[in-house]
């Protein structure tokens, strides 16, 4: 791996680390002793720091340990839990998030940053302070408070040594800078003594792959000396960017102790090695130990060497519960390791593509195969192609990601809000493990952040006003996810005062939106919001009510192949439905065939298929509804749609025309367009009623799709079956073609478009509206005509499938 | 039968100057032997690239299962290796080193 990889590693790995910070510093404002919690915390800003130090990040690494020295007092118990320590550590959270957002670039921070970096810095200096201040007159009570509880612990916190303890981990190129790790061991002699030393060879390689000039060596260092910490670092002074180095005081804490067990490489290390390597017990001691561990062995089961050391009286318990820990995350981090691989998601889109091309390949072998009627052929390509399914399905599933984790950054987004709204607000999380396409979460962020703020700040209502409302004083945020035929559905619901519709509507009227006398249902209301730069906030705030970003919201979400819709009560809260699919690359469909064109309907949108009859069109009086099963069903001709011209007659053979001349004269066969055979055309001319034979049979089909609740029927010719499908997107040029979403490739080489179903359906329902609005007031001119006249002209006319 | 012994001379400085060429010929001493004896006499100087290598070379002979002895060591490996506290880690049996 080279040095880039690993660059690229730690910064994505630095990021997941800060957000479970960040997580766990929401959570511990509830629980502020758990000690889970606190340790996730610390370990958190630990490793940042650790792999920082790796790659020589030094700024980073002075930033994080600041932040570091101040958790490791919590995790102590010296400081305690405070909403300004959390408020404090989520901006330290924030801050090396922006240092490694640096990293990530390859640029330096600027003043700017670094300015933030030393205010921060300075903070977390003073929490580390407070405890000493705390003894000064005049200091606070609570922080004296503090100071009693910390001061017992301290006291018995010491470990017995009385050496300094030095733990040095050398960088691979320590070597090629030119500097040699033993001679600054052989300087430590100079001015003092080396009581032991454990060199740790554990990384060394064998012969045959180690590269000679790469260093991989590390020691621990039990040392005496009069000389004070400053002395001795000084002795590390030429080496202090190629290398980690710890240097422990005499009589440190054991907190200090523990801190180093943490800080040990990733190895595999026995419990009493890490023992004897941070100088808390010798070689000999821990020898003692075991000896005595395998005497009793011979009596009794083995007891853990933990056990028996703290019997012993060799270690204090928290050193070997710190030990054991470490053992034991290692052990974990393993297991994790291993079943998980990280993987470029380009290399997966393309892995996607491929699938794609098979699809599509795999679909024109079966058609080939249908048409040679070799029953072996058959099969063999059935069977591929419901295994090109399963590996289509499996590979989807690759890139399905948890939308919880999505969910989670919103616990923060409503803690920082309400504090500066002043309003008491919860958010409740549910369906977190509801899964959807990695693309689709990454674009739907920001929409719903939109949301959630609009809630926040306009939903939820001041204090005063819930109580009067008599609703609890702190507010509800709902985030709720679930899978519905096909789509997920991502509701943001707030228990705030909900839509004023009348408002909505006041406004929608001098922007000229909506005449005056157009009555409009609720929902054609709530819709109005989504139009661009419409706000009905009086006053406008730092959050949002600028009237910019719910029409964004919905083109967004449009442009995910989405749609969104409001449910509002008002005063009891509103709930926006966010509504996607759950993949953007491939698609169930459902052929279906118009003159000479294919048609593509997803399939989670079929309800079922219905012949439409003669009567049927007719009891409908040009009317585009049907009756289905006593229930009203709008329906929309695709062929007057799409402007499809009929495919033009077969050309008449001029050697039949003497049939032709008599046949023509029969009532209603010169519209059918029929060649007859001269058995056929004597029957004809025996008995001119077997006329309605040749008329072809034209059935008129309708596709019943449901989206979103509505229902309506696609009136097609052809029932083509299913068809796997690979969305390809249209070309710019048609960009703004309305009820078409893509295209693909059939078997047979043809060009089939995919219907944008949503699209259509919310067509047919506003025509709807428009006729019953129309029906009801006379004054309202419907807009019918006028739409379906101009649903033609939406299309590029010159751009009819072939 | 008898054991194929193969005995390595290293010589000189035995540094990060050297360390490449010390690696060749202590994988060469590898090569087909069941037994690898270090004859460490000669080497003036030894650094830590040098004490990796030799660690190295322990390592190597456990994964090949061949014996990897040291020996004749040289006051400035001997040194070396006191400060590290690593004899106990070759276990090669060496002459006393007398503080001077």
């Amino acid at each position: 791996m080279n040095l880039d990889d690993a660059l690229q590693t730690f910064i994505v790995e630095a990021r997941e680390l800060l957000e479970q910070m960040e997580e766990a510093l929401l959570r511990i404002e509830q629980t502020p002793d758990d000690p889970d919690t606190i340790n996730a915390i610390f370990r958190a800003a630990h490793t940042i720091k650790g792999s920082a130090g790796l790659f020589g990040m030094d700024h980073i690494v002075s930033f994080t340990h600041a932040a570091e020295s101040v958790l490791d007092k919590v995790r102590s118990a010296e400081l305690r839990i405070s909403s300004e320590l959390v408020a404090l550590f989520l901006s330290v959270c924030d801050h090396i998030g922006v240092l490694i957002g640096h990293v990530a670039e390859g640029s330096e921070p600027d003043a700017a940053v670094r300015q933030a970096s030393a205010e921060l810095a300075a903070k977390l200096r003073a929490c580390l302070g407070q405890p000493q201040d705390a003894a000064k007159p005049g200091a606070p009570a609570k922080l004296a408070a503090n100071l009693a509880q910390a001061a017992p612990r301290s006291e018995a916190g010491g470990v017995d040594t009385d050496n300094w303890h030095i733990s040095l981990r050398f960088n691979r190129d320590v070597l090629r800078n030119g500097m040699d790790p033993l001679a600054f061991i052989r300087y430590l002699t100079t001015f003092g003594k080396i009581v032991h030393i454990v060199t740790l060879v554990d990384a060394v390689p064998a012969l045959s792959s180690i590269d000679p000039e790469d260093c991989y060596l590390g020691f621990e260092i039990g040392y005496q000396s009069d000389a004070d910490k400053a002395a001795i670092e000084g002795a590390f002074e030429f080496v202090r960017d190629d290398a980690n180095i710890f240097i422990l005081p005499p009589h440190s804490k054991i907190s200090e102790y523990l801190r180093l067990i943490d800080n040990l490489p990733q190895e595999e290390l026995r419990l009493g090695e890490i023992l004897v390597r941070c100088g808390t017990l010798t070689q000999a001691e821990l020898d003692r130990v075991l000896s005595r561990q395998a005497a009793e062995a011979v009596n009794e089961a083995p007891r853990p060497i933990g056990e028996v050391l703290v019997e012993q009286n060799l270690v204090r318990p928290p050193v070997v519960e710190a030990a054991l820990d470490k053992q034991k995350q290692i052990k974990e981090h393993k297991a994790t390791e291993g079943s998980l691989i990280r993987v470029n998601a380009e290399k997966l889109d393309e892995h996607i593509n491929l699938i794609g091309e098979l699809i599509i390949a795999s679909a024109s072998a079966s058609l080939i195969a249908q048409r040679t009627n070799l029953p072996e052929l058959s099969e063999a390509s059935a069977r591929l192609s419901r295994l090109v399914e399963e590996v289509r399905d499996s590979a989807l599933t690759l890139r399905m990601v948890q939308i919880g984790a999505t969910f989670n950054k919103f616990q923060r987004v409503v803690r920082d809000m309400s504090a500066e709204l002043k309003k008491d607000i919860h958010l409740e999380i549910s369906g977190a493990e509801t899964e959807l396409d990695k693309t689709v979460v990454e674009k739907i962020g920001d929409p719903l952040t939109h949301l959630v703020r609009n809630s926040l700040d306009h939903g939820i209502e001041p204090a005063e006003v819930r109580a009067a409302r008599g609703k609890p004083a702190h507010g509800t945020i709902r985030l709720n996810a679930y899978h519905d035929s096909g789509s997920i559905v991502i509701e943001v619901a707030d228990d705030g005062g909900g839509l004023n519709k009348q408002r909505i509507l006041n406004k929608a009227v001098e922007r000229g939106l909506v005449k005056p006398e157009q009555i409009l249902s609720d929902s054609e209301i709530h819709q109005l919001i989504f139009e661009p730069g419409f706000s009905t906030m009086e006053q406008v705030s730092n959050l949002s009510g600028r009237g910019v970003g719910m029409d964004v919201v919905r083109r967004n979400i449009v442009a995910l192949r989405g749609s969104v819709e409001i449910d509002s009560v008002e005063g009891a809260g509103t709930t926006m439905r966010i509504r996607l699919p759950l993949t953007l690359a491939i698609i169930d469909g459902f052929l279906v065939g118009v003159a000479a064109s294919s048609f593509v309907v997803p399939l989670d949108m079929v309800v079922e298929c219905v012949e439409l009859s003669t009567e049927e069109t007719q009891a409908a009086q040009g009317r585009d509804h049907l009756n289905l099963r006593g229930e009203v069903l709008p329906f929309i001709r695709l062929k007057d749609l799409f402007d499809i011209p009929e495919p033009p007659p077969p050309v008449i053979n001029p050697a039949d025309e003497n049939f032709l001349a008599t046949l023509s004269a029969l009532p209603g066969f010169a519209s059918t367009g029929v060649i007859l055979t001269a058995e056929g055309a004597a029957a004809l001319a025996a008995d001119p009623e077997l006329v309605f034979l040749l008329h072809p049979v034209k059935r008129e089909n309708v596709v019943v799709v449901q989206y979103a609740g509505h229902r309506a029927g696609l009136v097609v010719e052809n029932l083509l079956g299913e068809y796997q499908t690979v969305i390809r997107p249209l070309g710019e040029v048609f960009n703004g073609l309305e009820g078409i979403s893509g295209f693909t490739i059939l078997g047979n080489g043809h060009v089939a478009l995919i219907l944008d179903v949503p699209g259509l359906v919310r067509r047919v329902a506003t025509r709807d509206r428009q006729r019953h609005a129309g029906n009801r007031r006379d004054i309202a001119q419907t807009d019918e005509p006028r739409q379906l006249g101009r649903a033609p002209s939406m299309l590029d006319r010159d751009f009819v499938p072939a | 039968m008898e054991k194929n012994v193969q005995h390595v001379c290293l010589a000189g400085e035995f540094t990060i100057f050297t360390a490449a060429t010390m690696r060749e010929q202590l994988l060469a001493g590898f090569d087909g032997a069941d037994e690898v004896e270090v004859d460490l006499a000669q080497v003036s100087e030894i650094d830590s690239a040098g004490v990796q290598l030799m660690v190295a070379a322990k390592q190597e002979a456990a994964a090949q299962k061949k014996v990897l002895r040291f020996s004749g060591h040289s006051s400035a490996v001997l040194d070396t290796i006191d400060l590290c506290s690593l004899a106990a880690y070759f276990g090669d049996p060496v002459l006393i080193h007398s503080p001077a």
